[in-house]
């Protein structure tokens, strides 16, 4: 019962990030910004993810998580390398 | 004995195969050239005669090759007497044109290419001859017209040959297709595209309502390839050909294909109104026309092609008199003309050949000079004209006979005169070929002294002059079994009219037109100065210039088309493609055709609508800051989480995987080009423009969107039940989507790896090209901005990354393996694998990283697809079809009971290509970097503390000595 709730809870308050770093992306200002936005999203997406696993009672979304989680922030890294040193594989 | 159907078979492959051998065998000389060019020609031949008797007693011969029967296409062939007459015309003309060729071509012609093309050409005349399927009769109908472009151009430094080519091309290639519309209709209503079923069916067709369409379509066919007015003009122009060429495809078997599809299709077409007018009146037209122009060329080349032309008039007037007894006239003719005609075209050649010219004005008295060239030539020619006791006498009585008895637009005198006309031409013009080339004074003026050719040269026309006078004299022990045959043929079975072929029919009208004909020709012949000085003067259409401004017009017209359509702007393509999608989705949702919807909409949970929104406003966001290009490489990044995500939600974890994986790698290729690329787009188009496609991509989007909509509130029953219900049963595994990809569409993965594979490679030839072009300048003047991180290899991304490796390429391994069974494959773990590797790459730096690397990619690609073709192929051998999986349960002692499945084999094809051709794109997309001036790195990391450490290590020790 108390699961429920908290579930209700939690989906809520990702809910509210994923759509506060969505105006983050949009207003930016500096490009660091919106990197982060996106990291962020990211991370939001895959706690979404986990609970959404808890939700229906399967591990098998836990895996998607992870991997999700293991290659997410590639995209981060390569972003920042481009805004620091134009060049992401010198 | 082999069986018939055998040998017929083996007998049309003969020539295509042979065909390969002269253009190897020239090396070996012209003589081995020309022999193992009649090597086939002759076995055809002979499997011909072996096949003879049984259709001379009035059987056929069929072979039957399913080839693509669900389109009704099937390999069949029928040998009857029609086919013997056309087969036996085609093979031993073909010998004859081979040994007449071997002394006709000079040294510096390419024999070899000659030989082959000649193959070619005899192969597809074969073929129409004995086709059964009407669909294979237009393949080989089209392969003539192919091969005789081939051999017209074949003296390509002449620009009268590839002209006369290309025309020749232009109007039997149009005609063609035409006659592909008629045959489809005609299939269409037999039901079947089997010749001998069609033939079966005259009544039905001619009595449907498609019969006209499909008559005159079939007929636009015949009469381009048979000449006939008003296409008759490609013909002379294709005689800028080797005369072998002319006598062999435009005197004897090519223009006679029209002839032949006349003959052929004549029970189940003639018989009717439409067929009588249409055809013996452009017949008759054609017959008078192309004698009186021939009377009128000074070419010898170009009056033979008019004479031509002119009789292949007249058989086309006999066959669409409709009568059985016209028929065998016709048949009776085909062989006449086709033995005095390329006796002609030969002479002719000769004449061309020892004299280097062919007009008439400037020849004559060559009697005595070549008395053997002049023997044969005069004996064809008044064969021609129509001189007993030669053959081209009795067809030409035949014909005149049947004339007499014809009514004709409500009249019988107006086709008599006008075959008599024609006829009186007719002898005009053979005189005038005697007369003019052989007889008169001896000249001094010859361009090259003449004398007769070799005897090789003269064997073929002579043997030609041989058969003219033999069937002249006896007829019906010569000709008359295969007239016979042939003539019962054509007219559908059944009794033969009475017909006697013999040269003396008593006095009848036949006879008074035949006298008029020859004593008016001798007239004309007389009168010929003045007359051709008032020919020259009359203005006339000329063909050659009306086809030349048709063709501009047309070339202008599809320019203007193509230029429009096609100017080399995508946004254009784009434009043009999606409003013309857009349209006809919206002509077929006005059809009626949509399913009723029949689900109720599911409820939107807050969370999912958050998700929507997200997704809205990072695409909207997308257009409006898509001339930032990082920006919209962050905002497409958020489309992508957002697109995974609905995955996720709609019970697709691995999509889900995989699609954040592609995005990794994209964002990472897209980052190492837009270094070099510059970081805003200009602003191009002018508003008008942008407000256009913007209404476009919104109109285009919606409709996207309706569809969608419309479908999924609709109950279908889709493919994935049978997926789901044969998933594990039949593929073996219960990841339903990777069975998909490895087994249910196995073969379209397979294609996709290749597609990859390439891709990959075609990066890396492409910056292979252009890093040693001329942009290779403009990267060695890089400069880099002063204002860069210092920040190059930093110590915590690498220690991080190393850590990470080995965690990713566990987990690789793992999702490949379990991939059929639980979400994962082949695909996605190529992807994670090299976005670990990546990684290094970014990390340490190219040098450090490409130092460890102890694969090739160019190989890893290779391997892929090597080992899931050869996965595919392996089912062969179990005797099922092309990626056919086999799966198994196997236990080995200490471990559970596991699943081997050879799908997991192409899953590794799979997992290779990826996997090689990702790293093979962004090894070749980095490697600009290094042109333009950026230092490698050989240490893992800018700094390395444990060097520090050894320092100091290294210090202590210096001071305790």
């Amino acid at each position: 019962m108390i699961v429920t709730y908290a579930l209700i809870f939690a989906f809520a308050c990702f809910g509210f990030g994923l759509l506060s770093t969505m105006w983050r992306m949009l207003v930016g200002p500096t490009q660091a910004d919106r990197i982060l936005a996106l990291d962020t999203m990211v991370i939001n997406f895959i706690a979404l993810i986990v609970l959404y696993g808890i939700s229906q009672g399967t591990a098998l979304y836990f895996e998607a998580s992870m991997l999700i989680a293991m290659v997410g922030f590639v995209s981060t890294v390569a972003l920042c390398r481009f805004v620091l040193r134009g060049d992401i594989i010198e | 004995m082999v069986s018939g159907s055998g040998l017929l078979a083996v007998m049309v492959m003969l020539p295509f195969i042979g065909a390969l051998v002269p253009g190897l065998m020239i090396r070996a000389g012209r003589d081995a050239c020309a022999m193992f060019t009649a090597v086939p020609t002759l076995l055809a031949l002979i499997f011909l005669g072996i096949l003879a008797p049984e259709i001379m007693a009035g059987g056929t011969v069929t072979a039957k090759i399913e080839w693509l029967p669900a389109l009704g296409l099937n390999a069949n062939f029928f040998l009857d007497g029609l086919g013997l007459l056309f087969a036996g015309m085609i093979l031993g003309m073909g010998l004859l044109i081979t040994l007449y060729a071997r002394f006709y071509l000079s040294g510096e012609d390419p024999m070899g290419q000659f030989y082959t093309y000649l193959l070619l050409f005899q192969g597809a005349m074969l073929g129409i001859s004995v086709s059964d399927n009407i669909l294979l009769l237009l393949v080989f109908w089209e392969l003539t017209s192919l091969s005789s472009f081939l051999l017209i151009g074949y003296w390509k430094h002449l620009p009268e040959g590839r002209q006369g080519a290309r025309m020749a091309l232009t109007v039997t290639g149009a005609g063609g297709l035409a006659m592909i519309a008629g045959m489809l209709i005609l299939g269409n209503i037999v039901g079947s595209y089997d010749l001998s079923v069609i033939l079966q069916h005259g009544d039905e067709i001619r009595a449907s309502e498609y019969y006209l369409p499909a008559l005159i379509l079939i007929l636009l066919g015949a009469f381009t390839k048979s000449a006939q007015f008003p296409f008759h003009f490609w013909l002379p122009h294709a005689m800028a050909a080797p005369t072998p060429v002319s006598a062999y495809l435009h005197s004897a078997t090519m223009v006679k294909a029209g002839v032949f599809l006349m003959a052929r299709m004549w029970p189940v077409l003639a018989g009717t109104d439409e067929w009588f007018y249409i055809v013996s009146t452009v017949g008759l037209i054609t017959m008078v026309i192309g004698a009186l122009i021939a009377l009128f060329k000074d070419d010898l080349k170009a009056l033979l092609a008019f004479s031509t032309v002119s009789h292949l008039g007249l058989l086309t007037m006999l066959l669409g008199l409709g009568t059985k007894l016209a028929a065998v006239v016709a048949v009776f003719h085909i062989i006449n003309h086709l033995t005095f005609k390329a006796a002609l075209f030969m002479s002719a050649g000769i004449v061309d050949h020892e004299t280097h010219t062919r007009d008439i004005k400037r020849l004559g008295g060559l009697a005595s000079l070549m008395p053997a060239t002049a023997l044969i030539a005069v004996v064809a020619a008044l064969s021609m004209a129509g001189i007993p006791p030669l053959n081209g006498f009795m067809s030409k009585e035949m014909m005149l006979e049947e004339v007499a008895h014809t009514d004709w637009w409500g009249g019988k005198w107006p086709i008599i005169i006008l075959a008599t006309v024609g006829a009186l031409f007719s002898v005009a013009y053979s005189f005038r070929f005697i007369g003019h080339t052989f007889f008169g004074p001896v000249r001094d003026d010859y361009p090259h002294h003449p004398h007769d050719p070799p005897t090789g040269m003269l064997l073929a026309p002579g043997f030609l002059a041989v058969l003219v006078v033999a069937i002249g004299l006896a007829p019906s022990l010569i000709a008359g079994p295969i007239v016979a045959a042939a003539s019962t043929a054509v007219i559908g079975g059944g009794e033969l009219p009475y017909y006697s072929l013999k040269l003396w029919h008593g006095v009848n009208p036949a006879l008074f037109m035949s006298i008029a004909a020859v004593l008016g020709g001798a007239v004309l012949l007389w009168l010929h100065r003045p007359l051709d000085k008032a020919w020259i003067r009359t203005p006339r259409p000329e063909a050659k210039a009306m086809f030349d401004r048709v063709v501009a017009g047309t070339v202008l017209g599809t320019r203007w088309l193509i230029e429009g359509t096609h100017n080399g702007a995508i946004s254009r393509y784009l434009s043009i493609f999606v409003v013309a999608t857009v349209l006809l989705g919206f002509a077929a949702f006005q059809g009626g055709g949509l399913p009723e919807q029949t689900r109720e909409m599911l409820p939107v949970p807050p969370l999912v609508g958050v998700g929507f929104v997200l997704t809205m406003l990072a695409t909207l966001a997308t257009v409006f800051a898509h001339r930032n290009r990082f920006r919209t490489l962050i905002l497409v990044s958020v489309v992508g989480l957002m697109v995974s995500a609905g995955f996720v939600y709609l019970s697709a974890p691995d999509l889900a995987m995989t699609q954040i994986s592609v995005d990794t790698v994209t964002v990472m290729l897209m980052l190492l080009a837009l270094h070099f690329l510059p970081k805003y787009t200009p602003l191009e188009s002018p508003l008008s423009m942008r407000i256009r496609d913007g209404v476009i991509a919104v109109i285009a989007g919606a409709a996207v969107a309706a569809l969608a909509y419309s479908f999924l509130l609709t109950d279908m029953s889709p493919i994935s039940d049978y997926h789901l219900a044969n998933s594990y049963k039949g593929g073996g595994g219960t990841n339903v989507v990777n069975v998909i990809l490895v087994d249910f569409r196995g073969y379209d993965t397979y294609g996709e790896i290749v597609v990859l594979g390439i891709a990959g490679l075609t990066l890396y030839a492409l910056m292979e090209a252009l890093l040693n072009g001329p942009a290779s300048r403009r990267l060695r003047n890089w400069t880099f901005p002063p204002d860069r991180s210092r920040d190059r290899h930093p110590l915590m991304m690498v220690v991080a990354t190393r850590v990470m490796m080995p965690i990713a390429a566990l987990v690789g391994v793992y999702i490949f393996l379990r991939g059929h069974n639980m979400p994962g494959g082949g695909f996605v773990a190529g992807l994670v694998i090299s976005i670990a590797l990546l990684m290094q790459y970014m990390a340490s730096g190219f040098a450090w990283t490409q130092e460890r690397k102890r694969f090739e990619y160019h190989a890893m690609i290779g391997w892929g697809v090597i080992i899931a073709g050869l996965t595919g192929a392996g089912a062969w051998l179990a005797g099922a079809p092309f990626l056919t999986s086999a799966f198994g349960y196997f236990t080995i002692p200490p471990f559970e009971e596991f699943e081997l499945a050879t799908a997991m084999l192409f899953d590794l094809g799979v997992f290779l290509t990826v996997l090689g051709a990702v790293m093979l794109m962004l090894y070749s997309l980095s490697r600009m970097a290094r042109y333009a001036g950026e230092t490698v790195n050989l240490e893992p990391m800018d700094y390395d503390p444990s060097r520090r450490v050894d320092a100091a290590i290294e210090a202590d020790k210096k001071d305790d000595a």
